[in-house]
């Protein structure tokens, strides 16, 4: 029971809406950017004093990033397994095992949901550089720096490195239009042919938020608006 | 008469029921039932009971006689038992609930069905049918079979042709298809459970009979070829009836006659072979390439009205015909009952106004059945929700809107109200071989009524075999009988010496170029009006397509591999042979009853004209050997409870 | 008008399959799809070639036994129709036709265009009904059902059993089936006394034939000749979470 497909869907739906939840969280911190460096360096430093002295420093940043990892696991964990039991089921077809190439996009099947599991790639290679970037600042295009806001500065002044950013945000755009939708679906959500719109429209409403929220930033940089 | 009939067949003794007690009719069933024997359930487990066909009655029998511990193997051609042919029933079930307060009663049921068969079916059934029917409709409501209901809850009913009160139970259009799944469903769980064993895509080609009984089958495998025998206490066929004989017809593109054929040939009696019932409402033929006819609901004609041009040649569009100009013909000539009238009533008048050259539609083989004035009354949306599904296949079929235009529809090949000769035990002439639901005749007479077919398969299944076959296995166990007994292996080897032989031919005919053409004579002599002079052309024509057919057809393949075209060589065998008794059947019975109209005999009117003084019995014909003249065995049918007279629908 | 086809052919389920090219001519625009078929086919057996094995049975839409794949959709372009339902006038004068079975792994192709759909019935048979043995029922108007109920109950129950959502899923999974069945009995006062365990035992059997999970694209629902809406689907989520916090 607890490996079946259904089980394995809800798994994925609430590692998938906490991974929501965290991205409105993000996108309003970078959003400070705005503010200026005293206001984005002192949010930073605000994250790692949250919840003190009930919790020690730094404490409730390690109980999300715990939240967060396991739920990023729980996530990949349940794709890697229903994508193998597609791959069994259709002889590793998916979609496009029939011969016939006259209907290759199926008979109503958006984009979005074409991309869900090599997007969902993409976006997990560009979670690793961006931690590498400016979490840990191992890598550090445009010049290391102690201040949060500065390494975001230097970063975002390059052009590649914008663009590169433009395309993973594409991507969770995209994963989040079907990811959302499927999500609340597979919980129980789609109780009508009226709701199924209502929560396809969330879906899209949620993917460009985040989309244009996560871009704002970057392009202001680029352009020199900030800093 | 001028053909001497002796040419076609012999008179044989006369045959009775001899297992419905002689008690008050409404007591019958009751008395029966404490009469017969029990099987001890320990006992059940040993006793094996092998059933053809997953349909309402095949299907419901299976899942009954598991349930109640037998042993049962149970076999279809299709590949799930879900697709019997009884899904495809549209209109609805009759029960004597009296919900609507109409004055119905199992009386009542029981009488329409008496008169709507035209005095030519067993009291003794009739009246159990109608008895039963009330806890059938308990019985599915109970599997979660989604009837309609009112906006209170309850169940709710309508009217259907030939009767007038309430008391069919449906579920949209869809009614076959949703009892079917609740036994098909049930079935499942029985196989699941381990009591059924099922064999999907099998074919039963042979009965096998030894020591005086009914003792198994022998079965084709149609994925390997494989000639499969099974041995068992009792055999029962639930296969269904064998309209397909016409080609078009609105049966599925499997249905056969073939396990009940192979039963006649083995000593079941074929009873009244020619009673075969023409729905009025089917969607018209649009050419040579057609495979099949599809039915519309009889239900439409609760609403919709029946009519053609008053003058023939009247190409304008039905919408310029003003109403004066129009024959409601219907109406006219039944003001009692106009549209509701019986389905043999409603089709010999299409048929009647389409050959004064009045038909409507290519061909001009086709009527009008008119929604206009329903949807002015009741509104679009309220037509929609009746018939919203029918209209959509009509239109998915004609490519025309039956909203903005009348629907073109004529008769059909529908139900076969002959079958297998059975008793009140609904056992056949071989003993442990019984008959259930279309596949035996008793039923319905002459006619059938509309949503009694479904009733009559449930009823069948559900609760009349189930008592019946534990009486007769009461007396087991048997004599030892296994697959090597040399009835067994006889069968088997016949089985496979018929295949070769068709192999064999390797002429250069199709075989549905055999079976289209004996659809055409089977229609044209033997349809909704038959005469002497047709029916002896056709036994001609029959013997000689025949003939031919085992001259010149075209089989293709193996029989080691699934072999379409060898499946249906088999079956179309067997419909050559069942067409010529037909034939005679129609031929013997000099009289109009029911769907069995002779040209020869019919009121001044137009109407079937019986002739109860010399034709009031079941005809139950037996084989008379390959190339011999069948036998003729009568059961006279006595009316203590209803007076027989003149069926009228004005 | 005169059609190209190319169909799927493979002799056994053994044997490897491939695409075959016929021509077939003086095709009428009322012909359903499997006449053509039966017109080709026709043909082929005079010409002493093996004729095409598809299945089709009631060739009115509702016995469920046929279906192709045709141009890559399942059950061929048009709404709500099961191939035996699809006309030629769907189709235009030189058009080249794809036919192929369903294609799944629980679907083995047995011949050609007939495929083994045996896994739906075990489906059903893990729980796809309501215990109610012969003669134990009560009178069916005790029972009284909102008919809203009833009717979402019947939209659930008409589903044929064809396979069409299973080869038009791109993941293979044959949830709109499991679903349209646990919503019919689900919906029914009847049905509540078995409605945990059978949701459960039915979505292992569907697991254990080798399907794949929904992922909520809908290509299901498109395909489905009946119009099953995928919210069913969405419904049996909530019942088989509902079952495991229920769990005894």
């Amino acid at each position: 029971m607890w490996r079946s497909t259904i089980v394995l869907k809800v798994a994925m739906a609430i590692s998938g809406l906490i991974l929501v939840l965290y991205l409105l969280a993000h996108m309003y911190g970078n959003l400070k950017v705005f503010a200026g460096q005293e206001a984005f360096d002192g949010y930073s430093h605000h994250l790692r004093t949250m919840g003190e002295p009930l919790l020690p420093y730094a404490g409730a940043l390690w109980i999300i990033r715990v939240v967060l990892l396991v739920a990023v696991i729980l996530h990949i964990y349940c794709a890697v397994t229903l994508w193998r039991r597609m791959r069994l089921a259709t002889a590793g077809g998916g979609g496009q095992r029939y011969e016939s190439t006259k209907a290759r996009r199926g008979n109503q099947r958006t984009y979005a949901s074409f991309t869900m599991r090599w997007g969902g790639v993409v976006i997990a290679l560009f979670v690793v550089y961006h931690l590498l970037h400016l979490t840990w600042n191992t890598i550090s295009p445009g010049g290391a720096s102690g201040s949060p806001y500065e390494r975001v500065v230097n970063g975002f002044s390059i052009w590649w490195v914008v663009l590169s950013y433009t395309v993973a945000l594409l991507a969770v755009g995209f994963h989040l239009r079907h990811g959302v939708w499927a999500a609340l679906a597979s919980l129980g959500a789609n109780t009508s042919q009226r709701r199924r719109r209502h929560l396809n429209v969330l879906a899209t409403v949620v993917a460009l938020l985040i989309t244009v929220g996560f871009l704002i930033p970057p392009f202001a940089i680029l352009f020199g608006l900030v800093g | 008469m001028s053909v001497n009939l002796s040419n076609y067949y012999v008179d044989g003794d006369p045959i009775a029921d001899s297992s419905a007690p002689d008690v008050p009719l409404h007591e019958t069933w009751d008395q029966r039932r404490f009469d017969a024997n029990l099987v001890n359930p320990a006992n059940r487990r040993k006793r094996t009971v092998i059933i053809i066909g997953t349909g309402l009655a095949g299907g419901s029998a299976a899942a009954t006689l598991g349930e109640a511990g037998y042993h049962v193997k149970n076999f279809c051609y299709q590949d799930s038992p879900r697709r019997a042919h009884s899904i495809a029933a549209q209109g609805g079930i009759n029960a004597a609930k009296n919900y609507r307060n109409d004055g119905d009663s199992i009386q009542r049921l029981f009488y329409d069905t008496v008169k709507g068969g035209d005095y030519r079916s067993r009291e003794s059934n009739s009246w159990r049918l109608a008895q039963i029917s009330v806890e059938i409709i308990d019985q599915c409501v109970a599997q979660g079979v989604p009837f309609a209901r009112e906006y209170g809850g309850l169940l709710d009913n309508r009217s259907f042709g030939g009767v007038q009160v309430s008391r069919t139970f449906y579920a949209r259009g869809q009614t076959g298809q949703q009892l079917l799944l609740g036994a098909y469903q049930a079935l499942e769980r029985q196989i699941a459970a381990g009591n059924v064993e099922m064999h999907t895509r099998h074919e039963m080609l042979e009965l096998i009979v030894a020591e005086g009984r009914a003792r198994g089958v022998v079965v084709r495998d149609m994925v390997t070829g494989e000639i499969e025998t099974h041995m068992a206490d009792a055999v029962v066929l639930g296969s269904g009836g064998y309209g397909n004989v016409y080609f078009l017809s609105t049966n599925a593109m499997g249905c056969n006659v073939t396990a009940t054929w192979r039963a006649h040939r083995k000593g079941a009696y074929f009873a009244n072979p020619c009673y075969t019932q023409i729905h009025p409402t089917c969607i018209p033929v649009s050419g040579d390439f057609q495979s099949k006819l599809t039915l519309m609901s009889e239900s439409l004609r609760n609403d919709g009205r029946i009519w053609v041009p008053k003058e023939g040649g009247d190409t304008r569009h039905p919408r310029d015909i003003p109403t004066a100009e129009r024959d409601y013909y219907l109406e006219r000539r039944y003001p009692a009952f106009g549209n509701l009238v019986p389905r043999d009533v409603a089709s010999r008048a299409a048929k009647q106004v389409c050959d004064e050259g009045r038909g409507v539609g290519p061909g001009g083989r086709g009527v009008y059945l008119d929604f206009a004035s329903a949807i002015e009354r009741m509104g679009r949306k309220a037509v929609e929700a009746k018939y919203g599904n029918l209209f959509e296949m009509y239109e998915q079929i004609t490519g025309e809107d039956p909203y903005e235009v009348p629907m073109r529809i004529y008769p059909a090949v529908h139900y076969t109200m002959g079958g297998l000769w059975v008793d009140y035990d609904l056992q056949s002439t071989i003993p442990g071989l019984f008959v259930i639901g279309e596949a035996n005749f008793s039923d319905h007479g002459a006619n059938r009524l509309g949503a009694s077919a479904l009733m009559q398969g449930l009823s069948d299944g559900y609760f009349v075999l189930p008592p019946m076959i534990s009486n007769y296995l009461a007396d087991a166990p048997f004599e030892e009988v296994g697959p090597d007994h040399p009835e067994a292996v006889a069968a088997a080897e016949a089985v496979r010496s018929r295949i070769e032989k068709l192999l064999a031919v390797n002429g250069s005919r199709t075989v549905d170029s055999f079976h289209r053409d004996l659809g055409h004579i089977v229609w044209e002599y033997c349809g909704m009006e038959r005469t002497e002079e047709g029916l002896v052309k056709a036994i001609d024509l029959i013997r000689e397509l025949r003939e031919e057919f085992w001259r010149d057809v075209k089989v293709t393949g193996t029989n080691e591999e699934l072999n379409q075209t060898l499946e249906k060589a088999g079956r179309v065998a067997d419909f050559f042979e069942l067409a010529e008794l037909m034939c005679i059947d129609a031929l013997h019975r000099d009289e109009s009853c029911g769907a069995h109209f002779r040209a020869e005999h019919q009121t001044e009117d137009g109407e079937a004209l019986r002739d109860d003084e010399n034709f009031a019995y079941v005809a139950a014909w037996e084989f008379g050997g390959e190339g011999g003249k069948p036998v003729l065995h009568k059961e006279d049918l006595v009316y203590q409870n209803i007076q027989m007279k003149q069926r009228s629908y004005k | 008008m005169n059609i190209t086809l190319r169909v799927w052919r493979q002799p056994d389920s053994d044997a490897p399959g491939k695409m075959h090219t016929y021509q077939v001519a003086d095709v009428s625009e009322d012909m359903s799809f499997l006449e053509m078929l039966d017109v080709l086919n026709e043909q082929l057996t005079i010409d002493g070639e093996d004729p095409i094995a598809f299945d089709s049975d009631c060739r009115e839409g509702i016995c469920g036994m046929c279906g192709l794949v045709i141009n890559g959709l399942a059950h061929g372009p048009g709404k709500n129709v099961t191939t035996c339902q699809l006309h030629m006038r769907s189709f235009a004068d030189g058009d080249v036709i794809d036919v192929e079975p369903w294609r799944a792994e629980p679907f083995t192709v047995i011949k050609d265009l007939v495929v083994d759909r045996s896994s739906f019935d075990r489906i059903i048979q893990a729980g796809g009904y309501i215990t109610a043995p012969t003669g134990t029922a009560p009178e069916a108007n005790s029972i009284p059902v909102n008919k809203a109920d009833a009717d979402a109950a019947f939209d659930a129950a008409t589903c044929i059993g064809c396979g069409a959502c299973v080869a038009a899923c791109p993941n293979g999974s044959a949830s709109l089936f499991m679903a349209a069945k646990v919503a019919h009995l689900g919906l029914l006062p009847q049905g509540q006394p078995e409605r945990h365990s059978r949701v459960l035992d039915m979505v292992d059997q569907h697991d254990a034939e080798g399907f794949g999970g929904c992922t909520q694209i809908g290509e299901c629902t498109a395909a489905c000749p009946k119009g099953i809406q995928i919210d069913l689907i969405s419904r049996m989520d909530r019942d088989v979470l509902s079952a495991i916090a229920h769990r005894k």
